[in-house]
C-alpha cells in the first residue's frame, strides 16, 4: 500500500495543478502550481516527506529522459525551423552560456561575501 | 509485421528508453560532454523514425506515456526544494540576485543578437522565453507575438544545451559552490538543466527547482518590457 499512498499523492497534486491551471488566467503551467501547493503541504505537515519521498525520487531519477518524446518533435518543425536554423542556433548557444555564467558568477559572488561574514560573527563571537 | 511493431502502444516508450540507455552507455564509455545522453538518444530516435519513414505522430501516439510523467515529475520537484528548505531561506539575497541577473542576462543578449542577425519582431519575441520551462515559454511566446511551435524547439535545444554544457563552464568559471551550480542550472536551462542539476546533488537540484519557478515568472513580467521596445 505504501506505493499506492504515494502515487495517490502524487497524482492529487498534479490533478489540482490541472484544474488550477485551466481556471486561473494565468500563464502557470500545472506543475508549477502542483510543486508549490506540495511544497506548502510539506512545510505545514499536511503532507509527510515519507508520504511521497520513494515514487518521487523515482520520477526525478527518470526525469531526464522523460523530455525525449518533446525532444524528437522537433523533427516535425524542420520545415519553419531550417530557413533561421543557424542564426538560432548561434543565439541560443551564445545567450545560454552568457545566462549559465552570469548567474553562477553573481550567486558565487554573493555567497563567498556572505560567507565571510558569516565566519566573521562567529571568529567575534 | 512492420505496422503491427510501430502501431504498439509501447513502442515509442520502449523505443525511446532503449535509445537513452544506449546514450548513457555511450556517454560512459567516451566521457564526452558532446555526448550528452538526451542529445544523443534524441538524435537517434529522430534517425531511427526517419529511416524506418515512421511519422511523429505515430511514435508520439506510444511514446507520450513518458511526456505525461513530466507533470506529476515537475511537481515532486517539491521534495528536493523541501528538504533544502533552510538552506534556500538563508541565501535568499544570493538565489534572487542570481535568477534576476541570469533572467535579464537571457532577455538582453537575444534582444541584441536577434537585431544584429537582423531578425524579424517575431523571431526574436520567438526566441525570448527560451530558457524557461515550455508550458510557461509557450504562453509568453504567444502574448508576444511569436511562433509557438518554434519557441518550443529553441526552448528544447536551450535545455539540452544546458544540460550538456554547465559541467565545462562550472570548470571554467571555477563555480564549485553547488548553490551557484543548481540556480545556473534552473536559470539558462529550465526543468532539462534541472534534470541535470539533481544528477550532481540534491542543493543542485533544490536550486534549480526554484529558478523554474522564479526565472518563470520573471520573464512572465518582463517579456512584455522588452517586447514594447520592438518597433
Amino acid at each position: 500500500m505504501k506505493y499506492v499512498k504515494e502515487i495517490v499523492w502524487i497524482i492529487a497534486f498534479t490533478f489540482i495543478g490541472e484544474v488550477l491551471n485551466t481556471l486561473l488566467p494565468l500563464p502557470v503551467p500545472a506543475g508549477v502550481y502542483g510543486l508549490i501547493l506540495l511544497l506548502l503541504s510539506l512545510v505545514t505537515g499536511l503532507v509527510k516527506l515519507s508520504d511521497v519521498e520513494t515514487t518521487g525520487n523515482f520520477l526525478l531519477d527518470t526525469m531526464t529522459m522523460m523530455f525525449i518524446p518533446a525532444a524528437v518533435g522537433i523533427m516535425s518543425v524542420t520545415d519553419i525551423l531550417l530557413p533561421v536554423l543557424i542564426p538560432y542556433i548561434i543565439m541560443i548557444v551564445v545567450s545560454t552560456i552568457a545566462v549559465m555564467t552570469v548567474t553562477a558568477l553573481v550567486a558565487s559572488a554573493i555567497l563567498k561575501h556572505s560567507g565571510e561574514k558569516n565566519a566573521d560573527k562567529e571568529a567575534t563571537a | 509485421m512492420k505496422e503491427a511493431i510501430i502501431n504498439s502502444n509501447y513502442f515509442g516508450l520502449i523505443l525511446s528508453i532503449a535509445l537513452f540507455i544506449l546514450a548513457v552507455k555511450i556517454k560512459s564509455r567516451f566521457k564526452l560532454a558532446i555526448l550528452n545522453p538526451l542529445l544523443v538518444s534524441t538524435l537517434l530516435c529522430i534517425a531511427f523514425l526517419a529511416c524506418l519513414d515512421i511519422p511523429y505522430d505515430t511514435y508520439r501516439s506510444s511514446a507520450g506515456m513518458l511526456n505525461f510523467l513530466l507533470t506529476p515529475a515537475t511537481v515532486c520537484l517539491a521534495i528536493p526544494m523541501y528538504k533544502q528548505l533552510k538552506l534556500l531561506k538563508d541565501n535568499l539575497l544570493a538565489v534572487f540576485a542570481a535568477i534576476t541577473a541570469g533572467t535579464c542576462c537571457s532577455l538582453l543578449s537575444i534582444l541584441v543578437m536577434g537585431k544584429l542577425f537582423s531578425l524579424s519582431n517575431e523571431h526574436i519575441a520567438t526566441l525570448l522565453p527560451k530558457s524557461i520551462t515550455t508550458a510557461i515559454g509557450m504562453g509568453v511566446s504567444e502574448e508576444a507575438g511569436g511562433i509557438v511551435t518554434l519557441t518550443v524547439a529553441g526552448i528544447i535545444i536551450t535545455g539540452i544545451l544546458g544540460n550538456m554544457i554547465a559541467e565545462s563552464i562550472f570548470k571554467i568559471f571555477h563555480i564549485t559552490h553547488p548553490i551557484a551550480k543548481g540556480l545556473a542550472l534552473g536559470t539558462s536551462a529550465h526543468a532539462v538543466g534541472t534534470a541535470k542539476a539533481l544528477e550532481l546533488g540534491e542543493i543542485e537540484g533544490a536550486m534549480s527547482s526554484l529558478s523554474i519557478c522564479v526565472a518563470g515568472i520573471l520573464t512572465v513580467i518582463l517579456v512584455p518590457v522588452v517586447n514594447s521596445t520592438l518597433v
